[in-house]
């Protein structure tokens, strides 16, 4: 009987997990519908397949320095929120009670950056820059993404800390090894997964972001924002290849940490 | 000896704030003061022409902003509960299904869920547009199957912003279910069964209320984000939906008027933080990290 349930779950899950690809099947295969006549955009009308779009991949004036930017955005955004949510996971989950005051502050904090609407963040960060007569671009842009980037390390890489064994640490200590040696050879490799982990959600969410973005950019525009300005004029059909290259790079690496954790799992 | 073990208990003793102190840091400059200065900007009185502002205690702006703009808010009230009730009702069947039935795939299934994220949002909305348009796939194959008129339209209409937010986040309620369910023991339904309660017993007084954390966490990684999003309202929606987002966005980057964009966004920021307080007071702010 509840096998007969599970059949009828799984059928359902299988056809969610199928909407859920809709549009991304659309992308990919529309990457390569040619365009007959007029300023190439893209139509949802086959009109025959082409790797015009593929050759043509820069020929798009200010999408593929978009692109750029915002791979760079992510690379530089994500190891400075590893790095120093990686720390802060470390403090919380170590010290507690008397021994970290205004824990529970920053528990809150990190709670409420999670859970904030993005348009209020994005307007706040817009408003202190403003007022600061910070101009934007790439370093405005860097400050905003790596803030909503620690938040999400902090809390992949504590919960993968929670099962940690201290005597390790300590069984290093005994042994002569300085604290800093003790966390480069024994604490860090152990705690390597939550930290990929995590650094993965920080660049998924920077190369994604759109909303915090569009108030922080000024004139530099990250690909996001780029396709959503050319979203009013018609979209060139190049942003579904840059669209199809994200998404494999994100499948890959996904496919990847899936591989190593199952690696991980056989060794244990 | 005791000089140097004296230094390193009194490092021992800093070394939660040392090791926090570059993320809290950049947590306060770059998330906590900026709110404080939107509610400050907010009380304030500004020159849209020059820019400048002028402390006035203006606090008249927030209930000024709340009756210009209460239809908006509760339509995007509205909305964002309508999408995340889609939501929940869409994905507990494949979170429960995943939890207890997925066996070895398990993690091959939760990284289809999050197949989505790796197509950029904005891309993955502008594709519904495509789909959902008059001369797109799904009015077509409907008007094919004679089951609507030949002038049916989605787009632009109520339900296209509804299904575009509910389609964008559902991954958010997903994996949060996901993660209460798998911690259930399946012993426990086990002895609920051999207490000879049927499968709709063991699922209401059971499955379901140790599942709350999780529904309420679902809820609200769902419910805020919809509530300020813009960007499935501007690309699906029409004339007739404008969201709080959509205006925020005017406020600060079309009409250049910071002050009262910054009282709207005060008020968007006080209505999510009642329910992350909720949450909070309920279930510990600490217990969120589990969950995403």
């Amino acid at each position: 009987m509840s096998k007969r349930r599970g059949r009828w779950l799984g059928l359902y899950s299988w056809l969610l997990l199928a909407y859920l690809l809709v549009p991304i099947v659309g992308m990919v295969f529309f990457s390569f519908n040619d365009v007959l006549a007029g300023r190439p955009q893209i139509t949802f009308q086959w009109n025959g397949a082409t790797l015009r779009w593929y050759r043509e991949l820069t020929q798009v004036v200010g999408l593929p320095e978009s692109f750029w930017l915002s791979i760079r955005l992510a690379v530089v955004s994500t190891v400075i929120a590893t790095a120093v949510g990686t720390l802060l996971a470390l403090a919380l989950v170590r010290y507690e009670g008397k021994k970290f005051r205004g824990r529970s502050v920053v528990d809150q904090t990190l709670f409420m950056n999670i859970a904030a609407p993005e348009i209020v963040m994005g307007a706040s960060l817009l408003g202190m820059f403003a007022s600061l007569h910070f101009s934007r671009g790439f370093t405005t842009l860097l400050l905003s993404h790596a803030v909503f980037s620690i938040a999400y390390v902090t809390v992949t890489v504590r919960a993968r800390l929670q099962g940690f064994d201290r005597h390790l640490e300590e069984a290093s200590g005994d042994l002569g090894a300085t604290p800093l040696t003790t966390f480069r050879l024994v604490t860090l490799p152990m705690i390597m997964p939550g930290v990929l982990a995590g650094a993965m959600m920080a660049f998924a969410l920077s190369l994604d972001d759109f909303v915090v973005s569009n108030f922080v950019s000024g004139t530099t525009l990250p690909f996001p924002v780029w396709v959503y300005g050319a979203t009013r004029m018609g979209v060139p059909p190049q942003v579904f290849v840059f669209g199809t290259i994200i998404f494999l790079l994100g499948l890959a690496g996904a496919l990847a940490s899936l591989a190593m954790s199952r690696r991980n799992l056989t060794t244990n | 000896m005791s000089e140097s073990r004296g230094r390193s208990r009194r490092i021992g003793r800093l070394a939660p704030y040392l090791l926090g102190l570059p993320a809290i840091v950049w947590l306060a400059v770059f998330f906590l003061v900026p709110l404080g200065m939107m509610l400050v900007k907010a009380l304030q009185e500004c020159n849209p022409a020059t820019g400048s502002c002028v402390m006035t205690w203006h606090w008249s702006s927030l209930s000024d902003a709340w009756s210009n703009s209460s239809t908006i808010i509760i339509r995007s009230l509205t909305y964002a509960l309508a999408a995340t009730v889609i939501d929940l009702v869409l994905s507990f069947p494949i979170a429960y299904w995943i939890a207890f039935y997925a066996g070895r795939r398990r993690n091959f299934f939760l990284i289809m869920l999050l197949v989505p994220f790796f197509v950029s949002f904005v891309i993955r909305t502008v594709i519904w547009k495509f789909l959902l348009s008059s001369d797109g796939l799904v009015v077509h194959t409907l008007q094919a199957l004679h089951l609507v008129s030949s002038d049916y339209q989605i787009l632009g209409t109520t339900g296209a912003v509804i299904a575009g937010l509910a389609y964008n986040f559902l991954p958010f309620t997903a994996l949060p279910l996901y993660v209460s369910l798998e911690r259930l023991s399946p012993a426990l339904l086990e002895a609920s069964h051999d207490l000879y309660a049927g499968r709709i017993t063991t699922f209401r007084k059971v499955v379901l209320p140790l599942c709350v954390p999780g529904i309420f966490a679902a809820f609200l990684l769902t419910f805020i984000p919809a509530f300020g999003d813009y960007v499935n309202q501007q690309v699906l929606g029409g004339f007739s939906n404008t969201m709080v987002g959509t205006v925020i966005q005017n406020y600060f980057l079309v009409y250049n008027d910071f002050s009262t964009g910054s009282a709207l966004s005060v008020i968007v920021m006080g209505i999510s933080l009642v329910g992350i307080l909720v949450y909070g007071r309920l279930l510990g702010s600490k217990s969120i990290g589990d969950f995403v």
